[in-house]
């Protein structure tokens, strides 16, 4: 501890030391324009472009529906979400190690930004950090009317006091480390899709 | 990487060109077509070049205001739970991290992509004393079992074919030479990088940046790695260099709609995650790292580079990276931001690097963040002259070229041709091929007929303009 406290005054008294002598002061962001209307459209739009898809679902028993529709393998389905009911609740989890034969994961995204395509999701959201990323494939349930347009009004939005975990996610997970090829699915979910549904 | 002589990177780059015909000319392509759509969508923005303005002031802001947002950034870090270490140097570093390991009985470690942990050659360390390191980051997966450094900061093993890895995983983790199918290879190291991420007993990631009104840092991959590794073992680990620093949350919106879209032509990376604090159940460790940045501060030429947020950009748009590869630098930090961050680290050892660059400007012009790379790198030459760490070659034909620009009657006399010198003595000088090998695959141009000041004083004359000279 002695030496850790060594350690940080060194370095401060070094940056001290070394400050460049001209103190630049700290800009103003200004309120860009934007253009992008109607935002629900150009969301998707941008979702698929990070690909991921939209879906369009009227009410908990359609999300369902739609999720066994779209998943007809899936042995295990973990919720985070009262909509969906799944085959395991993420809210029984303790460890996040027993998240590893997940088959979809099912969680509730804060907001979407339609730069990028992203939703912000919490892990309060996630209940279970790792459902988000252990998970092979993910259903997001995201209210259409909380979608912001750019990533400056999404910081507005984000609380990052309330939370020790949040994250941006633009689609699934993706490389293309070898030969620039891109491919879905490298380490995290395989594939990521929205089903617009308002928050009950 | 450990001997102290000068890094020979004409040769290296020069074995990399003439290996074959197939790998310069995929590296070259691959990164002018990222560059390409980081051209695409820099032009769909309107406010492009309104934000790295921004991202530049904001930068040197908390660059010259680093001692107090440090602090802050320590203080809400450790509110929200995370013990917070100080490193001066890569040792420190990496005896903090194996202290912290040892103390959690940790012998398997899941890290992401950290170029800070590369610098402090962490991954050697910590294995010596018996902990099992795995990169999950695909890129840097690759590197890892090729006994190779990342070539690219962004993409690891962009200078490898998909035969190249096809190879190695059928040699290190057991798959089919013969296919070289990029999604199989992927799925491949998926599949055995899931039982390392569910064993490990801690993960460590880098950052992006940190915050310091709220002691957050963000990390931002494609894979999700850094994730996995955040959100599955018990302990977090994370390495943040000194100059990550941002003053508040409403500067991520700047840097974030800049960071992939100069990277990797997107509008941001498949995942922008941001820590406060330990997880629900887990535990966090912040390393903060010195190694050199402050003494980087009081560099009145240098200290801009700090401004740097590790996008590629620059790599990607210079003509010397593509066409040599990044391996070539024989350091950390390869392209032009490697040029002038590297001699830093080793003014003798990377005496070479500056003048791995045609001082076209590239560089500069697309940097997020307005760094003078260009320039920095023109001020590295002198500075390496100086010291007089410049090879023979370059240090008779400087000689020449001084002594003629220097005289500009001279200069006139050997543009016309009047002397031998221009033919025979500079090319020697310059494109002596055993001498400088940067003549072996280029060639010097050839003297136009009539000079430039010829046309410009005859075509001043014709319209009857006053000679320039008067």
């Amino acid at each position: 501890m002695e030496a850790q406290t060594l350690s940080r005054d060194s370095i401060l008294a070094a940056i001290r030391e070394n400050l460049p002598k001209e103190r630049v002061s700290r800009p103003g962001i200004p309120a860009f324009a934007r253009q992008d209307q109607p935002i629900r459209q150009m969301f998707e739009e941008h979702l698929g472009k990070a690909g991921a898809a939209a879906h369009s679902i009227g009410s908990p028993a359609e999300a369902a529906a739609k999720l066994t529709a779209m998943f007809p393998e899936a042995k295990v389905v973990c919720s985070a979400v009262p909509e969906i009911a799944g085959t395991r609740r993420a809210a029984d989890v303790q460890d996040p190690h027993a998240l590893a034969d997940v088959d979809v994961g099912v969680f509730r995204a804060q907001f979407g930004v339609v730069e990028g395509g992203a939703v912000w999701v919490t892990q309060e959201d996630l209940i279970v950090t790792a459902l988000g990323f252990l998970s092979q494939h993910l259903v997001v349930l995201l209210d259409p009317n909380e979608i912001v347009s750019d990533m400056h009004q999404a910081y507005r939005r984000v609380r990052m006091h309330e939370t020790a975990y949040g994250c941006f996610m633009a689609g699934p997970s993706a490389t293309a480390d070898i030969e620039a090829t891109l491919v879905h699915g490298a380490q995290g979910a395989r594939s990521l899709d929205v089903f617009f549904l308002r928050r009950v | 990487m450990s001997t102290n002589r000068p890094v020979e990177v004409a040769t290296k780059a020069e074995q990399f060109i003439r290996q074959d015909d197939i790998h310069e000319p995929m590296h070259d392509r691959f990164l002018w077509a990222t560059m390409q759509r980081r051209n695409a969508q820099a032009a769909a923005l309107p406010e492009w070049e309104e934000l790295r303005e921004l991202a530049s002031q904001i930068k040197e802001h908390a660059l010259t205001h680093l001692d107090e947002y440090l602090t802050q950034f320590e203080a809400n870090a450790t509110q929200r739970g995370a013990q917070v270490h100080w490193a001066r140097d890569g040792a420190e570093h990496n005896e903090i991290v194996y202290a912290i390991l040892k103390a959690h009985g940790t012998t398997e470690l899941i890290k992401s992509k950290s170029m800070l942990q590369e610098e402090c050659v962490m991954t050697p360390y910590l294995e010596r004393r018996g902990i099992t390191v795995t990169e999950s980051d695909l890129g840097e997966r690759i590197q890892q079992l090729d006994g190779q450094p990342p070539s690219h900061i962004v993409f690891p093993a962009i200078h490898k074919t998909r035969k190249d890895v096809a190879q190695l995983f059928a040699r290190t983790i057991g798959t089919d030479p013969n296919n070289d199918d990029p999604h199989v290879l992927t799925e491949a190291m998926r599949n055995n990088a899931r039982p390392r991420f569910l064993a490990a007993g801690a993960g460590m990631t880098g950052a992006n940046f940190a915050i310091a009104e709220t002691g957050t840092f963000v990390v931002c991959t494609n894979e999700g790695n850094a994730d996995i590794g955040a959100a599955v073992p018990p302990l977090h680990i994370a390495s943040i260099g000194i100059e990550k620093i941002l003053p508040r949350v409403e500067d991520l919106g700047v840097f974030l709609r800049l960071l992939a879209r100069s990277g990797t032509g997107t509008p941001l990376t498949q995942y922008s995650s941001h820590f406060t604090g330990p997880r629900k159940g887990g535990e966090l460790h912040i390393v903060l790292v010195d190694n050199g940045r402050s003494r980087r501060l009081g560099m009145a030429d240098f200290w801009h580079s700090l401004k740097c947020i590790r996008c590629g950009a620059c790599m990607n748009t210079c003509p010397v990276y593509r066409r040599g590869g990044g391996l070539a630098y024989g350091a950390t930090y390869s392209g032009p931001i490697g040029v002038i961050l590297d001699p830093t680290f080793n003014e003798y050892k990377y005496s070479e690097l500056p003048f791995h660059s045609t001082l076209c400007g590239s560089c500069s012009a697309v940097c997020p963040v307005k760094i003078d790379i260009s320039d920095q790198i023109l001020k590295w030459r002198r500075v390496m002259a100086s010291k007089s760490y410049l090879p023979l070659a370059k240090r008779l034909s400087f000689a020449v070229a001084g002594h003629v620009f220097a005289h500009p009657g001279e200069y006139h006399t050997l543009q016309k041709g009047a002397g031998p010198a221009i033919g025979h003595a500079p090319h020697f000088l310059l494109y002596n091929h055993t001498l400088n090998p940067w003549g072996r695959e280029r060639e010097i141009p050839k003297v136009a007929q009539q000079t430039f000041r010829e046309w410009y004083l005859a075509h001043r004359r014709n319209n009857g303009s006053p000679d320039p000279q008067s």
